[in-house]
Parts: C-alpha cells; structure tokens; sequence
C-alpha cells in the first residue's frame, strides 16, 4: 500500500493533519489500529484482509481527538459510519480527511464529503453477503427456537460491552447501562437481563446501524449481536427505504416520522 | 389451566384512551378486569423497556394505546412512537418473543366501548394462548443463575 504510506506521510509532513488512523501489523496476525502523529513511521500503515475493524469508532474518543486533526484509513463500512456520525453532529466534516479504500483494496481519491457520498450511494448498502444466509436462516426458524437460540447465546453474555465499544454509533457518554436511577439492565449477568441489554442496543441502533459487523467481532464470547442490528438493518429498508449513513443530512428514521407510515398491526 | 386469569398491563395516554377508558366506566360498560392500567403523558413517553419490565414481573399480555394519528396532544408523539413500534415488533419476533401478546391500538376520548372492545379481545386471545409460560421460566432461571454466581 505504497500509494497510502505516501499520501499519510504527506499529510502529516505538511501539517494538514496531525494523526493518522490506520492498520499495522501487530505481535499476532491480527492487525491492530494504529495512531501515526509522526511522518517517519507512517511507514508502519499496511491494508490487507487483516484490516477489519471500524476505525471509525476512534474518531469521537477524545484521548484521540485531542491529537489533533485526524485523517482515516476508510473502507465502506468506515466511511458510512463517518457519514453518520457527521449527521449526527458528533463530528465536523470539514475536520476529517478521509484516506477511502476500495473494495479492491486501492485508495480512493475522496476530497470531500460530496465525492464520499457519491462513492457510497454507488456501492451496495444491504447486509454482507455471509451476514445475510445467517439472517435466513434464523428467519426460518419458529418463534419458539428462536427463543431458544437466542437465550442460548445470550447466555454467555459476560456484559463486558465490548459490542457497545467497538460500535462507532455508540459514543454516548453516559449510555443506558450506566443510568441506575431508575436500573434498566441488572448490573450482573444473566440471561434474562442480558437479553434486556441486547433488546436496548438493538433499539439503539435501528437505523442507525451500517452493517459493518464490529460489534459480534468485538464479542469475546462469540456472541451474534450484530444479527440483531442486521436484521432491524433489513426492516428499516423494508418498512422506510432507507440506509443508514448515505448522506451528511440524513436524520435517523427514529427520530422522524412520515405521517403515512404503512403498518399493519395496531388496531 | 380453565381457573388462569390472565394478567394484561395497559400502557396508554392521558389523552385519548385513557379518557376513552374513563368513559367505557361513565358509560356503564362493562369489560375485563384482568387489565391493569398505566397512564402516561403520551404514547411518546411509552418506552419500549417498560413492556419487558411488564412480562418480566409477570405480565401475560400488554395493550399500548394512545390518540389516533393527528390527534396527538403533543402533535407527533404517536407518529415517531408509531415508528418505534414497527421496530420493536420485528426486533422482539426475531428473537422469538410472542408478539400475539401486545394489542397496539389507537382509542380516542370518544371511543369507550372500543376500549371495551380492545380490552376484551386482547383478553380473550391470552386467554387461549395461556400464561407466558417462557418468558416468565426465562425470568426464575435468571434468578437462579445469579444465586449461583453468588
Ligand atoms: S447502547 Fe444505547 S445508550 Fe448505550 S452507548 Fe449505545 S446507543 Fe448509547
Ligand atoms: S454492525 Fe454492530 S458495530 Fe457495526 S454499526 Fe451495526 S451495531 Fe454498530
Ligand atoms: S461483547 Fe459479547 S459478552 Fe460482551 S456485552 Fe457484548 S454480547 Fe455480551
Ligand atoms: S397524547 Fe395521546 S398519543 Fe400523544
């Protein structure tokens, strides 16, 4: 990745931007991000299939954002996450270069946030390919085994929020789990609770979801929480005809409304 | 299984149906008194945390009900909760969560023998489909997890 060494250390060296954030290559196969401030080891930045984390979740850490102006190594998922988080208002998009990479694993030339939502409105915005049969699948099943399947997964559930961590959509400062007057989710772990904290996040992220997957990689348990974010993915396109981080002024289909919103169900 | 009196917990606003509610009893209706009702300022303040918390402490059904659309006190507190809803439904059927036990509806001041209506057929369909059994088996396993983790 010749061309994206180049183009860091350049933005780093002319001062346009004083981190940054990308992949190395860690101790392990696993690659880890990384925080460049210095252009001699821009060097260290690699992309490959190793790449797989949402680096956009480090854009609204304030231990990071104190660094400085920020440029980002950007796939997709990435670049979507930014577009909401842009709409969001958590950050400026004037504030952020973003260093896009293809699906084929090229730099992209994204000079600003215009070219970076025509790059997105052209790419295919449903769920990953190997997230949709899992979708499937489960769909399939009854209600009542899917009862069964999600309280066996959940609970494992050690409540050690990393999906919450690892989601660039959750930043909140003081989220839910934290508030104990009143307690919405036990303290402890336990199944019932645990499938409390999971229904919340859920409803968190309806139609705030990108797709990215971050979340069930996060899980140290091997739990498929992105499933349930996935699958409000597919009924927020289904019911409202929209993706989630495709323009900077998107408001979440949450927090609007449509007066004639179809539905079928209340009487 | 003939004695089971179901346990239904009604979320609804202060506006529509509670006072639709109010009138079915001014009006001399009568209807099930399995429900138990809880009134709110608006459909928009109905988190959907607060049903689980009704089936965790052993609801067997729920009614969630407000002003029809354009009637809403605050203007759109029933069109994003109506949203919401959606949302809520697909996430709790994908998780296998008996959705035939909540009875969304709208019911205005006006409407008292539809709030008898409501009420009477959401009871009459727990009645058939019984105690939620797995939900509250999920509640007492989680209990006993935690006392062993103790
Ligand atoms: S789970 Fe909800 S409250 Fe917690 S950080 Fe995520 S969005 Fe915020
Ligand atoms: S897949 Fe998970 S981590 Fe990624 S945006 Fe959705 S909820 Fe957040
Ligand atoms: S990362 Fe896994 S174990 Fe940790 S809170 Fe999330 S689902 Fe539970
Ligand atoms: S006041 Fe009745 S729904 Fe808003």
């Amino acid at each position: 990745m010749n061309s994206l060494i180049t183009r860091a250390k350049e933005l780093l060296e002319n001062k346009s931007v004083q981190v940054v954030i990308g992949y190395e290559a860690g101790p392990t196969s696993v690659a880890r991000p990384a925080f460049i401030t210095d252009p001699a080891k821009a060097g260290t930045l690699i992309y490959d299939e190793r790449c797989v984390q949402n680096l956009a979740v480090y854009l609204t850490k304030p231990e990071v954002k104190h660094l400085g102006k920020m440029a980002i190594v950007a796939t997709l998922p990435v670049m979507r996450s930014i577009m909401m988080l842009i709409s969001e208002q958590q950050i400026f998009a004037d504030s952020i270069v973003v260093l896009g990479i293809s699906a084929d694993g090229s730099l992209l030339d994204i000079a600003d946030v215009k070219v970076m939502q025509g790059y997105i409105e052209k790419s295919d915005l449903g769920n990953p390919e190997k997230y949709k049969e899992l979708l499937a699948e489960l769909n399939k099943l009854s209600p009542e085994e899917r009862f069964a399947f999600w309280q066996k997964e959940l609970s494992k559930c050690i409540k050690c929020y990393a999906c919450r961590q690892a989601c660039p959509m959750c930043y909140c400062t003081r989220c839910t789990v934290e508030v104990n007057q009143p307690q919405w989710i036990p303290v402890q772990s336990n199944t019932h609770g645990n499938m409390e904290w999971h229904i919340l996040r859920a409803m968190h992220l309806a139609g705030r979801c990108i797709s990215c997957g971050e979340c069930g990689r996060a899980c140290p348990v091997g739990i498929p929480c992105h499933l349930l974010t996935m699958h409000l993915v597919d009924q927020v396109h289904n019911y409202f005809n929209v993706y989630a981080g495709t323009s900077e002024k998107m408001s979440s289909v949450l927090s609007t409304f449509e007066p004639n919103d179809k539905e079928s169900f209340i009487i | 299984m003939s004695d089971f009196e179901p346990k239904v917990v009604a979320f609804v606003c202060n506006w529509c149906t509670y006072a639709g509610a109010d009138l079915t009893g001014t009006s001399r209706i009568k209807y099930a008194s399995n429900v138990r009702i809880i009134r709110f300022p608006c459909t928009g303040r109905i988190d959907f945390m607060l049903l689980l918390k009704a089936f965790a402490n052993g609801a067997d059904g729920i009614i969630v009900s407000g002003c029809h659309p354009n009637d809403c006190h605050y203007t759109s507190g029933n069109f994003h909760a109506k949203r919401r809803w959606i949302m809520f439904k697909e996430l709790m059927d994908f998780m296998g969560i008996d959705m035939n036990r909540i009875t969304f509806s709208w019911v205005s001041a006006a409407e008292g023998a539809k709030w008898a209506d409501v009420v009477n057929t959401t009871v009459t369909r727990i009645r058939e489909l019984g105690p939620y059994v797995s939900y509250k088996e999920l509640v007492n396993k989680s209990v006993e997890e935690e006392v062993k983790n103790e």
